[in-house]
């Protein structure tokens, strides 16, 4: 008989447990349900004394039972744990509410300026044609600038470069600002020999300043010295870089008899375009715009620098970077790039995302 | 250089359309700036016989005439005072566009009587002023014919940019070879008979240029001329002069600006009754002046050559003749000069006077030496055709120098240097064309299109420009046409390209990036300041100081960039925008030679240092943001950041007690802090500031390495340890000595310093302040055991205590 009250003793405190355990509204009563039933002194805990007494037949039945109970209200006990954890992080997580329309932390990231990113464009493409970036002084001597360049003083060339000045020196002799970034070349060929193929960004200045010019402004240089390099291939390079820098495919190029006293044969050279209804657009159209000077390397400028020119020969090339920035970007005011003023910078400027790269598209 | 379409035919046989003409022009090299067709805008307007001319019924001033338009009749009523039956007048009909008025005719009612049209003055046709009355044509004009037609202005104007080379195309018959060489037609023979003297010219021509100044005016001739008539030139002349925006004087003066602008030979008259003896060319006298042409008075100087006669210069050599000896309407006998001047002192001369004139323009761009003989022949058979009278023979000092030279074009070099394969044969022909006398040399093989073969060509003497075999190649180029030059790929010499860029620009545009990353724009601004501004940034030497500077603003060569930055962030904020962050990568200039120039990333915030946010600090910019900005450039750039000493000696453009040097022993690599306010609100900028300077140059450069390899990363496996430690030092230490010290206290144990709280204030005595420290522990091959974490931490104790002389809080 003791085996039979044991056994209703035992339904009734699982009953009584697990109805206890669902009942408890916080880990709090949880936990004194717990002790109560499974503690040291908890009421299963106590029907584990009582197998002492029984025969072992059925001291190993009952104890089986007993401990089928134990495990099944310490189950129900933990579940009933997690359960009340997950309602009481979802009552936090209700108050911890925040109104989600509100404005994200500011973070500015500046602009580049189109000067720079237009330059970089450009270093990109003609990198890949294998050219590398030579840099010269902006403050440069008379022979640099100008006679190793075969523009004698009096020159009338000369006189329409209208050339800033520094102040006499000793000897006579006066710096100029350069009036182009050409010295660059003269100075190349007297440090390097040939093969060259160089380009050179950089600041140029000239004394005059109206709406299309001014006193600054950047130019990119061209040189590419060899003993075979002959004027189609200046034309092949230039389509090719007037193509990738505007990208227009079929963009229409043309060369045009020129002058300028560094370059014999020299050429200027015209991109297709259209100015219907006084907006311009690049491409295959009908009209033409002058985009940049170049020629084959005059053989008295060779030898101004020390280069044999019954041996070498080459081209070199010049554009003005505002120009094609203007052009590309559609910026439609020479002056506004140095005024430094932030609504253009952030309107005209460019995210630091990509550095440019044929590869990956201009 | 300006000239009309029937001014070129006048030289150049052809039936090729205007288009064709200008487009071939620009591709060799000749460009097309404008082409006006004078007589579009006079469209409408057309020839028209008044039958009738009857007093309007209603109106005393008003005629109502009827109008042969040549189309039909019309009824116009006119008010001009000359309207009368049978005259020959301009006729605009209803629609038509009248620009003197500005506006469209319509037909309308006048008085009562219908008017269908307009006869229409000089003024209404926006020809001139002239409103007297209607115009009046001569009998003969046609009716129905273009009005522009009888005006002479059918005839487009084209305005081409010549090049400093091609001193032969200020001339229009130049233009026409040139033409005629690319076989848009052909030129006209040249029209130079000789025309004989029938005496003895009563004045000579001298030379006083001894020695080296000889080849000033190596030769000048003339002629005289007697009993001419110097009226109104014909009404052809005055047309082609008034096309190019010549204005007609007489018809002697008329003469020489058409010999000018048609052959590019100028000419000068002197009216010989106004002479004292014989013309001598020679140099200026100190102390000599001249009234010239253009009404002003010039003083001239012993560089400059003169024409003078016995009292003194009568014209300055090349650039302008005297007022004084100038021929006028009632001038009867005449003196010629055809002269060659040397191109550079005609040039210096000019702009040393300061005066522009055709001739000079001429002189300084090459002339034709062989125009000094002919020229003497065009201008007689001009003043005999025009002016009547007599000529004399010709007189002249000094010899034509000889310019004739031989080049020769190696049968090959078309191919190349300009890459383009064309028969011999066709480069003779073009070179021949345009007045070089060829002879073509055998080759190797004894042909002479073949391997070897040569042109000797000798050069025309109007193209001073051609020197050397290169020019020959241009020549032929052009003339056969670039659009022929092959499309050659560039070629790489291998498959892949190198970098393109160096250190330096590596550098740059790491810099460029990094700030656009933390917020601040890039400007580009001008390579000058103001000497004013200049001084405000340690000023400049004398020698980067502009000569010939565009204005007072920017007159000197910028000692800093962050002058430039200051007025350019003004600018924003007294826009309305005062919280801005400006950078510029760029020069900034120590002296006038090739190393006097440094590479700066410089920048600033102004205003506040976040905008207003409802989760953000809102605090003005400081010197620590200027501070992150010069260390990010730096990090971009790979300086070595940790070893970096911070000094508080930043230039006097900073605040004196905000502002810090980055420095690698005595190597500045940047500068940086709060800007210094007076400075600030001298250029413009109001409201706090905070900038920096990175000298990109004094960044060492890396050691090179033998590959991109990194060190291998050790990983420990036992998790770091972080002790807090609080310190009371003197106010002025600065805090980089705890963090040195703390650091420096264990290097092998020590893994970083976190400076987390910097305190002065209540709880703190006066005179100190309290720094606290986040020390990381990183173990390496055993866990701490609590002894050695109180060694370790009394280490550091005792280190930042002998350091700052503080002590550990309490």
């Amino acid at each position: 008989m003791a085996s039979d009250s044991l056994a209703s003793e035992l339904e009734s405190l699982r009953a009584e447990t697990i109805a206890a355990t669902a009942a408890a509204a916080d880990v709090g009563a949880l936990e004194a349900v717990r002790v109560g039933a499974l503690g040291k002194k908890g009421s299963i805990t106590g029907l584990f004394k009582g197998l002492g007494g029984l025969e072992p037949d059925q001291r190993k039945s009952q104890g089986e039972a007993l401990n089928r109970v134990k495990e099944e209200v310490a189950a129900a006990i933990e579940a009933r744990k997690a359960a009340l954890a997950d309602a009481e992080l979802e009552a936090r997580l209700a108050r911890e509410t925040v109104d989600v329309s509100l404005p994200a932390r500011p973070a500015a990231i500046g602009r580049i300026h189109p000067i720079s990113q237009t330059i970089e464009e450009m270093i990109a493409i003609f990198g890949e044609m294998g050219f590398n970036v030579a840099t010269g002084p902006h403050i440069e001597d008379d022979f640099h600038n100008f006679t190793a360049l075969n523009i004698p003083e009096e020159h009338p060339a000369r006189q329409e470069m209208d050339t800033f000045y520094l102040p006499e020196r000793p000897d006579g002799s006066r710096q100029v600002l350069r009036t182009h970034t050409s010295p660059v070349q003269i100075r190349t060929m007297q440090a390097v020999a040939p093969p060259i193929r160089i380009i050179v960004p950089g600041r140029t200045f000239r004394a005059d300043y109206d709406a299309t010019h001014t006193p600054m402004f950047h130019q990119l240089e061209g040189l590419v010295i060899d003993e075979t390099t002959h004027m189609g291939h200046l034309k092949g390079t230039l389509v090719e870089f007037c193509r990738a820098i505007f990208g227009v495919e079929e963009l229409p190029v043309r060369f045009r008899a020129s002058y300028f006293p560094f370059t014999e044969p020299s050429a200027e050279v015209d991109i297709g375009c259209s100015r219907k209804g006084g907006e311009l657009k690049i491409g295959d159209y009908d009209d033409w715009l002058e985009i940049l000077g170049c020629g084959m390397v005059n053989p008295k400028v060779l030898e101004n620098c020390g280069v044999d020119s019954s041996r070498y020969q080459g081209y070199a090339f010049g554009m003005g970077v505002e120009r094609i920035a203007m052009l590309k970007y559609g910026i439609p005011d020479l002056r506004t790039f140095y005024e430094a003023d932030v609504r253009w910078l952030k309107h005209y400027g460019f995210v630091p995302l990509a550095m440019p790269s044929m590869v990956r598209g201009l | 250089m300006k000239l009309t379409l029937s001014w070129l035919k006048s030289h150049l046989e052809t039936e090729r359309p205007l288009e064709e003409l200008t487009h071939r022009l620009s591709m060799i090299g000749l460009e097309v700036e404008s082409v006006e067709d004078r007589g579009a805008a006079l469209e409408p307007f057309t020839v028209a016989h008044v039958k009738e001319a009857r007093q309007h019924p209603d109106a005393d001033r008003l005629r109502v005439c009827i109008v042969d338009t040549g189309a039909e009749e019309v009824q116009v009523v006119c008010g001009a005072p000359n309207a009368r039956t049978g005259m020959k007048g301009v006729f605009a009909a209803a629609g038509a566009f009248i620009p003197g008025l500005g506006q469209v005719l319509k037909p309308g009612t006048i008085r009562g009587q219908q008017s269908n049209g307009m006869l229409v003055s000089e003024r209404e046709m926006g020809l001139s002023d002239e409103h007297e009355g209607i115009i009046e044509l001569p009998e003969d004009a046609q009716v129905g014919r273009p009005f522009a037609e009888v005006l002479g202005l059918d005839d487009p104007m084209i305005d081409l940019g010549i090049t400093p080379n091609r001193g032969d195309c200020l001339g229009v018959r130049g233009i026409a070879r040139d033409l005629a060489a690319a076989g848009l037609g052909r030129l006209k023979p040249f029209d130079a008979p000789p025309v004989p003297g029938v005496f003895a010219s009563p004045r000579r021509w001298l030379r006083d240029l001894p020695g080296e100044a000889g080849p000033l005016c190596p030769y000048v001739a003339g002629r005289s001329f007697r009993g001419v008539k110097n009226g109104p030139s014909p009404r052809w002349l005055q047309d082609r002069l008034r096309a190019i925006g010549l204005r007609p004087i007489s018809a002697l003066v008329d003469i020489t600006n058409f010999v000018t602008m048609d052959l590019g030979r100028p000419l000068h008259v002197f009216d010989a009754a106004k002479l004292r003896g014989d013309l001598t060319m020679r140099l200026a006298r100190r102390g000599e002046e001249m009234l010239a042409l253009d009404g002003k008075s010039y003083a001239l100087d012993p560089s400059m050559v003169v024409i003078a006669d016995e009292t003194g210069p009568q014209g300055i050599g090349g650039i302008m003749g005297g007022e004084l000896s100038g021929v006028t309407e009632s001038t009867t006998e005449v003196f010629l000069e055809v002269a060659l001047f040397d191109p550079v002192r005609v040039a210096r001369s000019g702009r040393r006077l300061g005066i522009q004139s055709d001739a000079r323009y001429r002189f300084e761009r090459g002339l034709d030496p062989r125009s000094a003989e002919w020229g003497c022949e065009v201008a007689a058979r001009l003043v005999q055709e025009l002016c009547g009278g007599e000529s004399s023979e010709v007189v002249s000092a000094g010899e034509i120098p000889d310019t004739g030279r031989n080049l020769t074009l190696r049968g090959e070099r078309v191919r190349t240097l300009g890459g383009i394969e064309l028969p011999l044969g066709e480069q003779q022909q073009i070179l021949e064309d345009l007045g070089f006398s060829v002879e073509t040399q055998a080759g190797d093989d004894g042909g002479a299109a073949g391997a070897g073969g040569r042109l000797v060509c000798q050069v025309p003497s109007w193209r001073p420009d051609v020197v050397d075999e290169a020019c020959l190649v241009e020549e032929v180029l052009r003339i056969h046409g670039y659009d022929h030059l092959p499309t050659t790929p560039s070629r790489l010499d291998g498959a892949l390209p190198h970098p393109a860029i160096g250190l330096p620009e590596t550098r740059e545009s790491l810099a460029r990036t990094a700030l656009a990353w933390r917020g601040l724009d890039e400007a580009v601004t001008w390579s000058f300041v103001s000497g004013e501004a200049a001084a405000l940034f340690g000023g400049v030497p004398e020698a980067l100081r502009l000569v010939n500077p565009i204005s007072s603003d920017l007159d000197v060569m910028r000692p800093a960039v962050l002058p430039c930055l200051i007025q350019g962030a003004g600018r924003n904020v007294d826009r309305g925008y005062p919280d801005i962050g400006l950078y510029e990568v760029g020069p900034q200039y120590r002296d006038d030679t090739p190393d006097g120039q440094d590479r700066v990333a410089a920048g600033l915030r102004t205003g506040q240092a976040a905008p207003r946010h409802w989760a953000a600090e809102s605090r003005a910019v400081d010197a620590f943001d200027a501070k992150g900005d010069a260390l990010a450039v730096l990090g971009a750039c790979d300086a070595p950041v940790a070893n970096l000493q911070v000094t508080t000696d930043a230039p006097a453009w900073y605040h004196p007690g905000q502002s810090g040097v980055l420095r690698l022993g005595p190597t500045v690599l940047a500068n940086f802090g709060v800007l210094h306010p007076g400075i600030c609100a001298r250029l413009g900028l109001k409201g706090p500031a905070a900038g920096f300077e990175v000298f990109l140059d004094a960044i060492p450069v890396p050691k090179a390495k033998a590959g991109k390899a990194k060190p291998p990363l050790a990983l420990a496996a036992l998790q770091p340890v972080t002790r807090d430690f609080a310190f009371v030092v003197g106010a002025e230490v600065p805090a980089e000595k705890a963090i040195r010290a703390a650091r420096g206290a264990d290097k092998a144990l020590i893994a970083g310093v976190a400076l987390f709280d910097a305190y002065q204030g209540k709880g703190i005595e006066d005179g100190k302040k309290s720094l606290a420290l986040a020390v990381t522990l990183q173990p390496t091959d055993k866990t701490l055991t609590d002894a050695e974490l109180e060694a370790v931490s009394k280490k550091i104790v005792a280190q930042v205590e002998k350091a700052t002389g503080g002590t550990l809080r309490g």
